[in-house]
């Protein structure tokens, strides 16, 4: 769709927007223009200022230099009411709901309407959520309770709710993660109507098929400063990637040229009561194994069991050719097999904690004085290099982890993990939840792992990731082995086959 | 690792580094503390002429020395993330057998080990439940505190063992040089040896990492169920030696002895600024907020004020005190908001 007329004047403007949050710059001198009946995608990777943009712009922060322009005019937004009275509303990544309420009740929480004697206008706002909600194609009963609703209909009602504030500019941050295809495309339909009125869109995504679906322009950030923009037209994906991480997908997956060495870890018939069964396979010095499969396939559910985190009730662990036995996490660690958890934020780290407390966390009995005591010099002193290892992106070490984003905290457990010297390091889903340039970095550091002769087990649902990082891939479905393939004989369509059960029957068919 | 975000130069603040200490001091909770104590203490000087008395003093320290122990403990546990209300209770029934043992003329000093073995065992006992079949701490603690101390009433009913060795009970009321009593003395050693044990050993991180986030301290080697046990058990182990402590003091055993204690304990805690949902805390913190309560019953009761009415002050003090720093917060953030309205300003 393109824009016709009033395009010479943007409805909203930021110009020059700073914001630090004590040391760390959030913000560092950005411009964003949004016209009438446009659609901006605005892009960057996490932690490239996207998120703090909207909140400038929707009152929860206030910026530190920089000023903000309604239709030409420079205003001042306070709080989310001051941006409601601009005509600015937003679309949150995550909805914030009052779950025992009605629909209705909560489009209107915070903007209640009253009639004469200041009572509250129940039956109007009836009406009006009914009326809103028919606008958006919606069959959502506007008395039904918040908690009878699925997580696409209260992402509908959070949209509606937006809808009431009569908005010229709609920010929609992430709005299609929990979203079904069919659904994304009703979501499509109610943004094309917004551009018809004549409303502007800051449209925020990771993904590029939705951004080069519905935008007409595009903003990129990178590291809270302002890179460029211009018309989706006149781009390719690959341009946007760039501009994101600053180099091209190209380069994405750094396999290095490792000579593979003699078995690290060689597991036979592992199995326990529910979860999994006969699960073999041998891990060598300086190889990347990978893991794939379905969600509930097992994968993560064996490798918390080798960690000494589930029990085992079959099946016998070598390491370095000793037997080992199935003892609790410390043991294991003082095997030299480490696990970076898929749940970063509950397994991963202790966010109210320090770096550096996180960072010796398996570690301070060794650095400890008489193995009691603790020793902060030393304890600094990891938490030195490993900061500067890793390259974490902190004020100081004493900085809680809360604090980082979500790239940096994932770099704190691999670094407490690396800190206790592992010969083998099992990373499950590393890079789930974080952008293409953390993601990258993630790859990288993997590659350097192996050439210092680690090995590591990889546990991805990302098959590119997957393919492009690993010298062999095991194929999980419903807690079995299926399949095990060489970097030589990669195939997507195998692997998937495999992991769906395909590949099992394929291969009792040909025995 | 490769250079995705180059590390920025940091600004540094625009604060002297003295200047950001002495903030980083104001702002402590002990320092409030403090402060709260300090009046607390002008105060009674200026209610009673008995209070600045040395003698006085050092006797009002019996008010609390046995409390204090307890809530050494408890300050560890609840920082871990659970809690313990069944103190009051081991000590009811570690007094009851020690009265038992000294009735039948067991000597002073297998009084005093039977005492702490029998708390340990009760605590150890909590610990079991609460890891073996993973049941909340509360849930088992609330079952043993009733348990603990109806054992007590079924051994003694309406009666009481009174008769102590002369030795025993120079424990909980002898002095040193005629002044400080052992019993405090003791408090401050405890105190002492629970400081280092929490904030200067591995022990004492494992702890604060299991209250802040147990699965992440799970998934990082830490033998979470172990400390738990472990704290449990040393709960159980300060209970019997503040039983032993109280019975010498008083020289009698009844089933309701030191009843009502787990809440003043947790009480104390929390005013000694532990964070209720555990992560938090420090033993100086636990420290002060022992003395100002223990100050505060010494004073109230040299006016001679009922039992009810002290009840009814210090449960004001306990939620003026949690209150106060979350509304000076508000008020710190609601002035910085303002502030950042002119950003040239």
């Amino acid at each position: 769709m393109t824009s016709q007329s009033e395009t010479d004047r943007p409805i909203l403007s930021l110009q020059g927007i700073k914001k630090h949050f004590g040391g760390v710059k959030a913000l560092d001198g950005v411009d964003l223009d949004l016209y009438p009946g446009e659609v901006v995608a605005l892009i960057g990777e996490n932690g490239a200022g996207k998120s703090t943009a909207v909140k400038i712009m929707t009152g929860i922060y206030r910026p530190d230099a920089g000023r903000i322009f309604v239709a030409g005019e420079e205003v001042e937004v306070h709080d989310t009411r001051d941006a409601w009275r601009h005509g600015i509303t937003a679309v949150h990544q995550e909805t914030v709901m009052f779950e025992d309420l009605s629909v209705a009740e909560n489009i209107f929480m915070g903007h209640l309407e009253r009639r004469a004697g200041g009572f509250l206008d129940w039956k109007g706002m009836r009406r009006r959520a009914a009326e809103i909600l028919r606008e958006l194609e919606s069959d959502i009963d506007a008395d039904a309770a918040m908690n009878t609703l699925s997580v696409a209909q209260k992402h509908m009602v959070e949209i509606a709710r937006a809808l009431s504030h009569d908005s010229r500019v709609m920010i929609l941050d992430e709005p299609t993660a929990a979203l079904s295809q069919a659904e994304i495309h009703e979501l499509y339909g109610i943004i094309r109507r917004w551009q018809a009125q004549g409303k502007a869109i800051l449209y925020i995504s990771h993904k590029f098929d939705e951004i080069f679906a519905i935008a007409d322009r595009w903003t990129c950030f990178r590291d809270g400063a302002w890179v460029g923009q211009g018309r989706i037209a006149d781009v390719t994906e690959d341009d946007l990637v760039r501009l994101m991480v600053g180099r091209s997908v190209a380069q994405l997956f750094p396999k290095p040229e490792v000579t593979i060495g003699e078995a690290v870890l060689e597991i036979s018939g592992l199995g326990n009561a529910r979860e999994f069964d006969g699960i073999s396979f041998t891990l060598h010095k300086g190889e990347v194994l990978g893991f794939y499969g379905l969600v509930g396939a097992g994968r993560t559910e064996v490798m918390e069991a080798i960690f000494g985190l589930k029990p085992i009730d079959r099946g016998e662990m070598r390491m370095n050719g000793k037997p080992m036995p199935h003892g609790s996490p410390r043991e294991v660690i003082d095997q030299g097999i480490v696990y970076v958890p898929e749940d970063r934020q509950h397994a991963g780290v202790i966010l109210p904690m320090s770096i550096r407390d996180n960072l010796t966390l398996p570690l301070t009995r060794a650095l400890a004085k008489n193995g009691v005591f603790l020793n902060d010099r030393a304890e600094q002193a990891v938490g030195n290099r490993f900061r500067e290892r890793l390259s974490i992106k902190c004020a100081s070490l004493d900085q809680k982890v809360s604090e980082l984003s979500g790239g940096n905290q994932q770099k704190v457990v691999i670094g407490k993990w690396l800190a206790t010297h592992p010969g083998v390091i099992i990373l499950d889903e590393p890079t789930k939840g974080i952008d293409v340039g953390s993601k990258s970095a993630v790859h990288a550091f993997i590659a350097e792992l192996v050439r210092d002769g680690l090995s590591v087990i990889m546990v991805s649902s990302e098959l590119p990731e997957l393919m492009g990082m690993s010298d062999r891939i095991i194929v999980m479905h419903q807690g079995h082995t299926v399949r095990e393939l060489a970097r030589a004989d990669f195939d997507a369509e195998t692997i998937v086959a495999a992991a769906t059960g395909l590949g099992r029957l394929q291969e009792k068919r040909h025995a | 690792m490769t250079l995705t975000h180059p590390s920025r130069p940091v600004r540094p603040m625009p604060k002297s580094a003295f200047e950001t200490r002495l903030l980083a001091l104001a702002a402590r909770w002990e320092t409030a503390l403090v402060v709260i104590l300090v009046v607390i203490c002008g105060l009674n000087t200026a209610a009673s002429p008995y209070f600045l008395d040395l003698h006085n003093l050092f006797d009002s320290t019996q008010i609390f020395s046995e409390k204090g122990l307890l809530v050494l403990s408890m300050t560890l546990i609840v920082i871990t993330g659970d809690i313990d209300l069944s103190v009051a209770s081991i000590i009811a029934l570690t007094g009851t057998f020690v009265g038992f043992l000294a009735l039948h003329g067991v000597a002073t000093p297998w009084l005093v080990v039977g005492g702490i073995a029998v708390g340990t065992a009760c605590g150890a006992f909590n610990g079991g439940v609460i890891v073996r079949f993973q049941v909340p701490a509360i849930v088992v603690t609330i079952g043993t505190m009733s348990l603990f101390r109806g054992i007590s009433y079924i051994v003694l009913g309406d009666q009481a063992y009174t008769r102590f060795p002369e030795s025993f009970a120079e424990l909980g009321q002898g002095t040193l040089g005629g002044y400080v009593p052992w019993e405090f003395l003791i408090y401050l050693a405890m105190a002492a040896v629970f400081a280092v044990f929490l904030h200067r050993t591995v022990f004492g991180r494992d702890l604060f990492a299991i209250g802040n986030n147990a699965q992440a301290a799970r998934y990082s080697g830490i033998r979470v169920q172990n400390y738990r046990f472990l704290v449990f058990t040393l709960s159980g182990a300060m209970a019997g030696l503040a039983a032993v402590l109280f019975t010498s003091r008083v020289g009698a055993v009844r089933p309701n002895m030191a009843q009502g204690w787990e809440l003043e304990v947790v009480a104390t805690a929390v005013l000694g600024g532990v964070a209720i949902m555990g992560g938090s805390g420090t033993i100086p913190g636990v420290v002060l907020a022992t003395f100002v309560f223990g100050m505060l019953s010494f004073g109230l009761g040299l006016i001679n004020v009922p039992g009810i009415i002290m009840s009814i002050v210090t449960g004001t003090l306990l939620i003026a005190a949690i209150a106060t720093p979350i509304v000076v917060r508000r008020l710190r953030l609601a002035l910085e908001r303002r502030r950042e309205g002119n950003p040239r300003g």
